[in-house]
């Protein structure tokens, strides 16, 4: 529960989503959020991938300590995306946590056999969409002790 | 919640061989508003004979969660971890590791093996106890599990 087991570094997230509402008010509710943190925002699998291996715009890109990845994505699925950074041994360690509007059966066996850290279905309704966020933030940067970078 | 099938509630399997942090956790699932039902066993190998129902545990119930700690007699929680998320029909359950040291190597090796995430046990029982509630709020109420997992 102590923010500063990271070295007083903020915490690096990746948020990987096309819609560019949601991305927005999930951009806010981390803002708020009582953990210093940064978040990078890509919108398809692909520059999700760039990103982790700093490819082209990404040269400067930091390694992520957590990865808020969507399921519905133009070019490369989610699923595609956490399959390739879990099968890689220098990724594989990045916490993901799934955020998608699915919550088909089918949909949440596959991320967790493919090793999704956890499965969230987003909330239609605004305010309980913040609030989701808000949860996933405090879990993960306040309980959870996350990898060392 | 009437005497519906009491088999219904949530089961969580705990690995835990410290009888006082196996005491504790119990104790702090039981007081949430969740019906479940916790399974303590305190080794791992005791951990993989339940999850494969044999000998002692033919008739036992696929959990919905492990709580699995790190330092265990006979198999230890790397060991258990490992064997869980190699196995096809079990690697989809969540895996939540317990640990009271703040060893970076245990730590990043237990999300190399698909830990779906560490939490490190806070040495002040409130604290421990409210860190157990916020467990079992994510992982139960908000999180999206696979079913029959």
């Amino acid at each position: 529960m102590n923010p500063l087991f990271n070295g007083g570094r903020p915490i690096e997230i990746l948020l990987v989503e096309d819609n560019v509402e949601e991305a927005g008010m999930t951009l806010d509710a981390l803002r708020e959020g009582r953990v210093r943190n940064r978040v990078h925002w890509v919108e398809d699998g692909e520059d999700a991938l760039a990103f982790l291996c700093r490819h082209g715009r990404h040269s400067a890109a930091p390694r992520p300590d957590l990865i808020l990845l969507d399921l519905r994505l133009p070019r490369m699925s989610g699923q595609e995306v956490l399959a390739e950074i879990k099968e890689n041994p220098g990724w594989r360690r990045i916490p993901v946590v799934i955020m998608t509007s699915s919550d088909d059966e089918k949909d949440i066996r596959s991320a967790y056999d493919k090793h999704a850290n956890c499965y969230v279905t987003k909330p239609m309704d605004v305010d309980k969409f913040m609030e989701a966020v808000r949860s996933i933030e405090d879990f993960w940067l306040t309980i959870v002790r996350l990898p060392a970078a | 919640m009437p005497h519906s099938n009491p088999d219904r509630g949530v089961e969580i399997l705990l690995v835990e061989d410290s009888s006082d942090d196996a005491a504790l956790m119990v104790a702090a699932l039981n007081e949430g508003e969740l019906r479940l039902h916790v399974t303590v066993v305190e080794d791992g190998e005791e951990a993989i004979c339940y999850l494969r129902r044999q000998g002692a545990y033919a008739a036992s119930r696929r959990p919905d969660l492990i709580l699995l700690d790190l330092h265990l007699p006979r198999k230890n929680g790397h060991e258990v971890l490992a064997e869980v998320k190699a196995d096809d029909d079990l690697k989809c359950i969540p895996v939540v590791i317990m640990t009271s040291s703040d060893n970076d190597r245990a730590i990043n090796a237990a999300y190399d093996l698909h830990a779906n995430c560490c939490v490190c046990k806070p040495a002040n029982q409130d604290e421990f106890r409210a860190v157990v509630w916020k467990i079992e709020r994510f992982w139960l109420s908000f999180v999206q599990r696979p079913r029959g997992a």
